[in-house]
Order: structure tokens, then C-alpha cells, then sequence
């Protein structure tokens, strides 16, 4: 295979298989699993399944649930909090195909929401099935698959109200043709938005009381995030060809670190509060803080990850403000990072950086 | 039927409902419960419609009421459901624990080496025994003691034994053994645990054996409003329920639970401006359940429908949900007590205090005064300003009218009557005024929210001398500051904290972590004082100059070299930057120049500098009122600025002079009469005349000696003089 990138069903497609095997619970109509074994889909088993997402289990039991209740699925969190990642894995495990999926920005049309026509057949037949276009959205209506709806708040909000009729009435009226599709049972949607922006285009509360909440939170513990970070630059090192680097645990250790502590506002072993940044310093900055470390390691530096490898990384990624962002990163390397014995050869190299 | 054992769970809703169901047909005699016998007199309360749950048996040491423990009793405990049965029925109720009295000799007792309801959660494939438990017995309705026993015995077989269980068990077997001889018909209700040993025969001699000798202290008993907080948050009897509000529904809800259960948190939204329709209700209900099904368990769980009203209502906003978790999950309860019960050990200690420092509760309004110098009064101050913390305000200060000595406080006291509700009110922070007051700055210090609040504890922390909460208060501080951004907060708050230290003070308080603190604030104004300074108005550098003064009396009287040379380097960099207001820069050069920083040379090129074509006057007039502001004495008596003043004016060309004059005297302008006519004096006997003014005075070495010792004393260090 050569794509970039394969998507989750194909990438995942052995253990899908396993778990369609074993799996003796009921399985809603339209769902190729159970709730139960999409469940453990998302979050290993221990053996066979790896685990796709790291996190509270109840999180991934309740958008489960609402999937299988007919809700539609609204997944929160700050950019970088495996929001996109989870609504993948979900489509894959339930519907067996991720692709079919709208990618919300500020000039979405109401036309990859609903339908779109093609015009030199819309001129020379008039208006008939033949010329409908149909949208993603339509397409998982009538396969009764899971559609993904990515950043749906950069959506401008006439487009999101298009969403309304089709989840509460699950039906997608065509009026020039006098018919509308119906979603075969199986059909759901999975949306994302981001929190940071929340206020760019804010949900009507018509359309938000049709979606049910998960916020995707950043890991609770320095060992989650190190395990997310490390498995991550792993399989991101693979498909990308790096150059192997050997072990880079403890620095992975280190950013991940650093960027808890100033995202929490607090040094890891509870005593100084600091000063947090305007970014979001999530745990897929880190990760490619970490990728591009090896990167510059690999292939300017002598195959070992260095401090001063990740060290201007890092800087780019805290100082998202060159002035407020600025003063807190040097408060931070002057009052936390300069006092840590074993950091001295990072404390110098974030210095020079 | 002869004898019942109700093993039940504490502030288990099931088991409340099992136990009076049992009792209904029991019907028994009299009525065993676990909990303390000193409080057997208190059990008719439970009659009157003033004792309301959620309430606790306060026990505590008569000599010492700081020693002293709970016994909280909510709605839905089966041990206050059983007590009110039989006060409804007529039925006798003994509390048949261990005494209290010979309990307070077992403190320190460690934790029972097995948690039971863990082990048995475990055994069925729970990891959380509060879920087991509520799956298998609260939400079944009604829980089989026969089958709890059975369990309980079983685990207990293996089980290692906690040494105080023993003591209490053989006790609670001999009140049996006592009461067998009386009833035929007895209802023993207790925590689970006991149950079998309770049913094991044990030869009396060895109950006896284990109960001799115990010491007994006097002990005292009464009750006490208590909250559902509280009740989630307790860690001591029975141990705490961590979702009290949950099992109060649980308790009183009919039948629909989960239902309504959500109409509530709906509500709860409701009343805060949320709009939650009833469409939002029943789709968290669906969804409630289909987690339930899902996970494998007969009926959604406080789990399930908190994680469904967070989906549905609460849009991921983590603020509503913990809103829910506040008023519903913990519920804000307030129980309350008659009026006619007795008093409470706070309202004891207080007396005490207040006989011992010879202070009466008087309701006429009169003047006090107090010498902090003098032991008593220094008690009294203390008391009164630990009171005030409590929200007991018998003590007003009043400014001083006479001096500003800090040994001096001025009162004026008035009792309230409405001050024994406070008292009452307050005993939930502790049993003695110190530990009430402790708790309540601890929690104040939690809450606080800008650095101004906490700097008030600190200083609250001093005058009440509260030692205890001072680590809790120093956090809070450290905190606030490093979360404020305003670098004027920051100076403002550093003077004080400085004072505190210097003076450590009449008042004989332990300052250590405060310095630790106060130099992590020094530091933080040293990192943000570059940017603040950055264009200012006329105001707000008036403020910076006020502040930065501020801070470098409160440096100078830190006495640490350290702290001193990381403000005089942040200073000197600052005076140096370009485009800064004329006012702090002036300011500072002069803060500089006192410090031996910069010598006289670079102080007049500095002087000059503002004046020249390139400052516009009005920076100029600024300049020069920070270098001079406040320093009208000074000028008199500091040979050396005052020549260089003198100096920098005669090298001002004459064709600037009159732009510069307007300046000066606007400064001049601002020194009193007195100390213009003192310059002036000073300046016309000539300034430069060979470092000295006047001739070389003639000292007297022996009279001059004299002072020394008093001096010595009042310095804190040895002088001596040099030949």
C-alpha cells in the first residue's frame, strides 16, 4: 500500500475481524459489532487489541451509548485531544468505513450537507435522480453508516441548522424531486469541535440539544501521556520512513512533562504555581515536537535525540505570543527548569534556543 | 423470635428501608444500636420535631473539648431509621458500643485490615465496592441480612482482626448478655462487620479479661446540626458516603429513580438560567440506561446518570456538572437542633477562655484597651481577633487615638446574644475557638480569590496567632501570586509581608515560610516589573513610583544580600531603558544612588540627560520630582546630594536655565515651608566647602559613650567606638 496514511478499517482491519469473531452480544441494527466490543475496539483488550485511545474508560462507554441510542455524537475538546482520531476509530468499529466524512471550515455549503446538483444535466433533463449529487451526509442515509462532521463550529450556522431536520427526523427532504431519503437504521452522525473557539460559530441550542456531550479531556497522568506520546512517535517514525532513533524515552519524558506543567499551571510535584501559556500544548504537539526532534537527530545530528533537538521545538510551541507567551517561558526556565539538577544540559540548550 | 442482628451498611438507603421493614414485624422488645451508651440520654430528642437529620452525636472530653468525635446520622441511615421507630413505638433504645469514654484511650487506632465489602466486590468482578454494594443490596430494594451474615462470616474467617474491633465486640456481647436477662425479644442493629461476632459464642470471663482495666475519661454528649458536605467529606464512623444526596433520593424517591432523578439535576439547571427542556430528560434517561445495559448492571447507578446529564444537559461545560454534583450528589442539607439542647463544647471552651482572660460577655458596649506588652492583654487581643474570624464580632477595633505604637490595640466590646447561634453555627469547624478559627481561615485561605484576600489572612493569621493555618494561608499566597499578573497587586502586597518579618513583632509569632514566600513574590516582581512599566500615564506612574517605593523599603528591611541584589539589578536595568516615564525613572536613579549603585559622576550625566533638547519638559518636571519628591529633610542633611544638586544646577547653561527653573520649583514647590528655608539656609553657607559644612564639631567621648548601651538595646547589636 502506499497511501500516506491508511484509514483505521484498513489499517485495523485484522483486529476488527477477531473481534467480529468472538463477539456473541446483541449488535444494534446496522452496527457490524457490539457496543461492548466497539468499546474494547477503542481501548485494547490487553492482547490481541491494541489500544486505540488512552483515557477514562467511562468516556468511551458513554459516546458509545450514544451512538447505540440514536443520539448524535458531539465530541469536544481542546485541538489535539484525539477528537478526530476517536470519531475515526468509532465510524471504523461501527460502520466499517471512516471515509465518509465532512470537513467543516468557514465556506462549508449547504451542498456537502444536503445534496448538490449537476448542472449540465440539471439544464438539459431538468431536475431527476440522475442529476441529484448526493452528500456525504446523504450517502451515510442511505447506507445506514456513521457520517463524520469535523470542526463543526467553523460550519457557519445556516449550513449547521441544514443538520436539524436529519436528526430528529432522520429524513433529508428533496422538494424539487417531491421525495426525500430516509437513514437506514445503522446511520448516525459523529461531530467535532474545538473548545478553544468555541465562540466562531456557537451551535443553536435546537442543535445542541440534539447532540449528546463528550469532552475528550488531555491525559490525566504524566505516564498516559508519555505511553500516547511514544506509541505515536512510533508509528508516525514508521510511516513517515525516519531514520530509526534509539530509545528517546527520557526525553520524551521531559516534553511531556513540560508541557503538563504549563498547561496545568502547576510543577508536576504540586508546589509552584506557574503562569500558563495561550497555547494549548496538547499531547499531539508534543508528539510532533518529539517527531521533529528525531527528524533534525536523524538527519542532522548524530542519531541521538538531544536536548537541543527538541529544546527550539518546544520554544515554538509554548511561545505562541512572542510577548505574554515569552515572559512565561522564561519564568518557567528561570524559576523551575534552572532549579532541576539533572535538566542542566535543557536548561542551557532552551537558553541558546 | 428471640433475637434479630441487622448487619447493616452505615448510611446504606437499602438497609434503612430493610431495617424498619424487619422492625415493623419484628416488633422487638428493645432496640440495640451501635454507637456510644453516654449518649443513651439523648435518644428521646429524636421525638422532638427541633432534632432534624442530617444531625451527629457530638462526644467530646469535658477537660478538653478539643478531643472529641461525631456520630453523624443522616435520613437514610438505617441506625437513625431504627431510633425513630422506636421512638415512635415506645420500644427502649440503647446505644451498646464501646463507651467513648474508654475509646478515647484507643486513638490511633489503625484501619481494619480488610475492607469487606471490598473483598466481596472483588469476588464478584467489581474494582469499586461502593458500585458492588449499591448493584447487589441498595438497589435491590431490600438487602437479606441473613446473606449479608453469611458473607460477612466468611470473610471474617480469614480475615485478620483489627485489635479495637475486639475490644468494642466483647463489649457490645456483654450488654447483650445483660439485656438477655431482661427481654426475650431484642433487635440489634450494627455495621455488618460485627455481626458475626455478635452471633459467636464467646465465654464470658474472656470479654471480661479484655475490658479490664480500660481508663476511663469524662466524657460528654449532645447533638449538632450537621450537613450532607460534611457527610460526604467525613472519613471517621462508619465512614463517610461520598455521594449523600444520591442515597437521601434513593431513600425517598417511591419508585421512578432515575427519572426523576434527572427532572431534579434538570431543575438544578433550570434555577442557574440554563434552558433544559423535558426532551433533554428523557434523552439522558435513555441514555442512563443504555449505559446500564451496557455495563452489565439492573439499574443505572449514580455513574450512569451523572455521566448522562453530563452528555445531555451539561454541553461538556465542566462548571454545570459540577453544579450537579454539588447540590444533588451532595445535596446542601442542613440538619438542625432544638433549641433546648445543651450547649455545645465550643460555646464551653469560650467560656473557659473568657474566665481565664478575665474578659465578661457583657451586652452594654465598652472601651477597651489593650498593651500587647502585657500577657493577658496580648491573650485577650487574640481572642477577640480569632472570634472575628468566626464571624463573632464582640470586639470593634477602633483607631488608635493615642500614638501608632504597635504594642497599643484599641476595642470596643459588646455581647450579642444572637452570637450563641453563631457559636453553634460555628462549632462544625471545631470544638475549641483556636480550631474553629483554624479551620475557618484554612478554608477562607482555599477560597480566597485575589491576593489582597489572602495578604488579609496573613496578617489575620498574626493578630489571632494561628500557627496551624499558616502553612494552608502561605500556600494560598504563593498561589494567588503566582496567578496574579498585576504587578501592582504584587507591590502592594510585599510591604506588608515584609513588616511582618522584620517586626516578627510584640506579638511573638513564628514567621519561617513566610520568607521563603515573600522572596518567591520578590521574585515575581523582579520578572514583571520590566513589562509593566512599559507606557504609562501620569496616574499609573505615579502608582509604579508608589509601588517600587514600596517594595524597596520593604527589600531594605528584609535584610537578605540576595533579595536586595536581584531588585537593585532589575532596577538598574530598568532606569536604564529608554522611553520610560519620567517619574519612576527619576525615582529610581535616586533609589540607586541611595544604594551606592551609581556614583555622583553618572547620577549628574543621568540629571542632565531629561533636560536637554531631546526630553520634552514635561518628562523633564517629571524627572526631576521622582529623583527629589520626599526628600525635602534629606536635602538638608545629605551633604552629599544636596551637592550634587547644587552642582548639576550651576552647570545648567544659562539660555536652559530659564526652561529648568519652572521645573524645580514645581518640586521645590512641593517640600514644606520649613524644609525649603532649611536648604536655603544650608546653600547659602555654601555646599562645597571641603566635605564638612559647619567647622568640625568638638565631641564629648564621655558623654558620647553613654548612649551606646541604650542604643546597643535598641539596635539589637553591639556598638562600640572606634579611637
Amino acid at each position: 500500500m502506499t497511501a500516506l496514511r491508511p484509514h483505521a478499517e484498513d489499517q485495523y482491519a485484522e483486529e476488527l475481524a477477531l473481534l467480529a469473531a468472538a463477539d456473541d452480544r446483541n449488535r444494534p441494527p446496522g452496527w457490524r459489532l457490539s457496543p461492548h466490543a466497539v468499546v474494547t475496539y477503542l481501548l485494547g483488550d490487553g492482547a490481541k487489541i491494541t489500544p486505540k485511545y488512552v483515557g477514562p474508560r467511562r468516556l468511551i462507554e458513554v459516546a458509545v451509548a450514544t451512538l447505540a441510542t440514536d443520539r448524535a455524537l458531539l465530541l469536544l475538546g481542546v485541538p489535539g485531544t484525539a477528537k478526530t482520531w476517536v470519531s475515526e476509530h468509532l465510524a471504523a468499529a461501527i460502520s466499517g468505513d471512516s471515509t465518509l466524512l465532512v470537513q467543516g471550515t468557514a465556506g462549508t455549503a449547504e451542498e456537502s450537507i444536503r445534496y448538490g446538483w449537476n448542472y449540465a444535466r440539471l439544464l438539459a433533463d431538468g431536475p431527476s435522480d440522475a442529476a441529484l449529487v448526493p452528500s456525504p451526509v446523504m450517502r451515510a442515509m442511505r447506507l445506514g453508516s456513521i457520517i463524520r462532521l469535523e470542526e463543526l463550529t467553523r460550519v457557519p450556522s445556516d449550513v449547521q441548522d441544514a443538520l436539524i431536520t436529519i436528526l430528529s427526523e432522520k429524513t433529508l427532504p428533496v422538494p424539487e424531486l417531491n421525495t426525500e431519503v430516509q437513514a437506514e437504521r445503522g446511520f448516525n452522525l459523529i461531530a467535532t469541535a474545538n473548545d478553544r473557539d468555541r465562540g466562531v460559530n456557537e451551535l443553536s441550542s435546537a442543535l445542541r440539544r440534539r447532540f449528546n456531550t463528550v469532552v475528550l479531556p488531555v491525559p490525566a497522568n504524566a505516564d498516559d501521556e508519555v505511553e500516547i506520546v511514544a506509541r505515536r512517535v512510533a508509528q508516525l517514525g514508521r510511516s513517515l520512513e525516519l531514520p530509526e532513533v534509539p530509545e528517546a524515552l527520557d526525553e520524551i519524558r521531559r516534553v511531556v512533562t513540560i508541557f503538563r506543567e504549563l498547561r496545568s499551571g502547576v510543577t508536576e510535584d504540586g508546589r509552584t504555581k506557574l503562569k500558563s501559556p495561550t497555547g494549548s500544548l496538547s499531547t499531539a504537539e508534543a508528539i510532533s515536537v518529539i517527531t521533529n526532534g528525531m527528524a533534525l537527530a536523524a538527519h542532522f545530528g548524530d542519531g541521538t535525540l538531544h536536548p537541543g533537538d527538541v529544546a527550539a521545538g518546544i520554544l515554538g510551541a509554548v511561545v505562541k505570543d512572542p510577548v505574554s507567551d515569552g515572559v512565561v517561558w522564561r519564568e518557567y526556565l528561570e524559576t523551575v527548569v534552572r532549579e532541576r539538577s539533572d535538566w542542566l544540559d535543557f536548561y542551557r540548550a532552551a537558553r541558546d534556543a | 423470635m428471640p433475637e434479630r442482628l441487622y448487619g447493616v451498611r452505615h448510611h446504606g438507603p437499602g438497609s434503612a428501608r430493610a431495617v424498619v421493614r424487619e422492625l415493623e414485624r419484628q416488633r422487638p422488645g428493645v432496640l440495640l444500636i451501635e454507637g456510644p451508651p453516654e449518649a443513651d440520654d439523648l435518644v428521646r430528642w429524636a421525638a422532638d420535631s427541633g432534632l432534624n437529620p442530617p444531625v451527629a452525636l457530638l462526644g467530646y472530653a469535658v477537660d478538653d473539648p478539643g478531643r472529641a468525635a461525631f456520630w453523624p446520622f443522616a435520613v437514610f441511615s438505617p441506625e437513625w431509621q431504627a431510633i425513630s421507630w422506636a421512638v415512635r413505638n415506645g420500644v427502649p433504645v440503647r446505644f451498646f458500643d464501646l463507651p467513648y469514654a474508654y475509646q478515647m484511650d484507643l486513638e490511633g487506632r489503625v484501619g481494619r485490615p480488610v475492607d469487606p465489602i471490598g473483598e466481596l466486590a472483588a469476588a464478584a468482578g467489581y474494582d469499586d465496592p461502593e458500585r458492588w454494594w449499591e448493584d447487589v443490596v441498595e438497589h435491590r430494594g431490600v438487602p437479606v441480612f441473613a446473606a449479608i451474615e453469611e458473607a460477612m462470616t466468611a470473610i471474617r474467617d480469614t480475615a485478620e482482626e483489627d485489635p479495637s474491633d475486639l475490644v468494642r465486640e466483647a463489649h457490645m456481647r456483654q450488654v447483650l448478655r445483660e439485656e438477655r436477662r431482661r427481654h426475650d425479644d431484642i433487635a440489634v442493629v450494627c455495621g455488618a462487620w460485627h455481626v458475626p461476632a455478635l452471633a459467636r459464642k464467646v465465654p464470658v470471663k474472656d470479654d471480661v479479661a479484655l475490658l479490664k482495666g480500660r481508663k476511663k475519661a469524662k466524657v460528654a454528649f449532645t447533638w449538632v446540626p450537621w450537613t450532607y458536605g460534611r457527610l460526604a467529606s467525613w472519613s471517621g464512623y462508619g465512614a463517610g458516603v461520598r455521594s449523600p444526596g444520591w442515597y437521601h433520593h434513593l431513600f425517598t424517591a417511591a419508585s421512578d429513580v432515575v427519572p426523576r432523578w434527572l427532572v431534579d439535576a434538570a431543575g438544578v439547571l433550570r434555577s442557574e438560567g440554563v434552558p433544559t427542556s423535558s426532551a433533554h430528560v428523557i434523552e439522558a434517561t435513555r441514555l442512563a440506561e443504555a449505559l446500564a445495559t451496557m455495563r452489565g448492571r439492573p439499574l443505572a447507578g449514580l455513574t450512569e446518570v451523572t455521566e448522562a446529564a453530563e452528555a445531555v444537559m451539561c454541553d461538556g461545560e465542566p462548571l454545570r456538572t459540577e453544579l450537579i454534583a454539588r447540590r444533588l450528589v451532595v445535596g446542601e442539607r442542613l440538619g438542625t437542633v432544638p433549641d433546648e439542647m445543651p450547649a455545645v463544647p465550643l460555646a464551653r471552651d469560650l467560656a473557659a477562655q473568657q474566665k481565664s482572660v478575665r474578659l465578661k460577655p457583657e451586652p452594654t458596649e465598652r472601651a477597651l484597651d489593650l498593651d500587647l506588652r502585657r500577657d493577658i492583654d496580648l491573650r485577650r487581643s487574640r481572642l477577640l481577633h480569632r472570634l472575628r474570624t468566626l464571624d463573632l464580632a464582640w470586639g470593634e477595633r477602633t483607631p488608635g487615638r493615642r500614638g501608632t505604637g504597635t504594642f497599643r490595640e484599641e476595642w470596643r466590646i459588646c455581647w450579642q446574644p444572637e452570637f450563641a447561634v453563631r457559636l453553634v453555627e460555628s462549632s462544625m469547624w471545631g470544638t475549641t475557638v483556636v480550631s474553629a478559627a483554624t479551620a475557618r481561615v484554612t478554608r477562607r485561605a482555599h477560597a480566597a480569590s485575589t491576593l489582597a484576600e489572602v495578604t488579609e489572612l496573613v496578617e489575620i493569621c498574626l493578630l489571632a496567632d494561628l500557627p496551624d493555618a499558616y502553612p494552608a494561608v502561605l500556600a494560598a499566597l504563593d498561589t494567588r501570586a503566582a496567578l496574579d499578573a498585576d504587578v501592582h497587586h504584587l507591590m502592594a502586597a510585599l510591604p506588608a509581608l515584609a513588616r511582618t518579618l522584620r517586626y516578627g513583632d510584640v506579638r511573638r509569632t513564628d514567621v519561617s515560610g513566610l520568607s521563603v514566600v515573600t522572596a518567591g513574590l520578590l521574585g515575581r516582581i523582579c520578572a514583571g516589573l520590566p513589562s509593566a512599566a512599559g507606557s504609562l500615564s501620569d496616574e499609573a506612574a505615579r502608582d509604579l513610583r508608589n509601588g517600587m517605593d514600596g517594595v524597596h523599603q520593604a527589600v531594605g528591611l528584609l535584610a537578605d544580600e540576595r533579595l536586595r541584589e536581584q531588585w537593585l539589578a532589575t532596577i538598574s536595568l530598568l532606569a536604564m531603558r529608554p522611553g520610560l516615564h519620567g517619574l519612576p525613572a527619576g525615582r529610581l536613579t535616586r533609589l540607586l544612588l541611595d544604594a551606592g549603585r551609581l556614583d555622583s559622576a553618572e547620577v549628574r550625566r543621568r540629571l542632565r540627560l531629561p533636560l536637554t533638547v531631546g526630553g520634552s519638559p514635561a518628562n523633564a518636571a517629571a524627572w526631576v520630582e521622582g529623583f527629589l519628591a520626599g526628600g525635602g529633610l534629606l536635602l538638608v542633611h545629605d551633604e552629599a546630594l544636596l551637592s550634587l544638586v547644587d552642582e548639576w544646577m550651576a552647570d545648567i547653561p544659562a539660555e536652559s536655565f530659564e526652561d529648568v527653573l519652572p521645573l524645580l520649583r514645581r518640586t521645590f514647590g512641593g517640600f514644606d515651608a520649613g524644609e525649603r528655608r532649611a536648604i536655603g539656609e544650608r546653600v547659602a553657607r555654601g555646599v562645597r566647602g571641603g566635605g564638612g559644612v559647619d567647622a568640625v564639631v568638638e565631641l564629648d567621648r564621655e558623654r558620647a559613650v553613654s548612649v551606646l548601651p541604650t542604643l546597643s538595646a535598641l539596635l539589637g547589636r553591639g556598638l562600640g567606638v572606634r579611637s
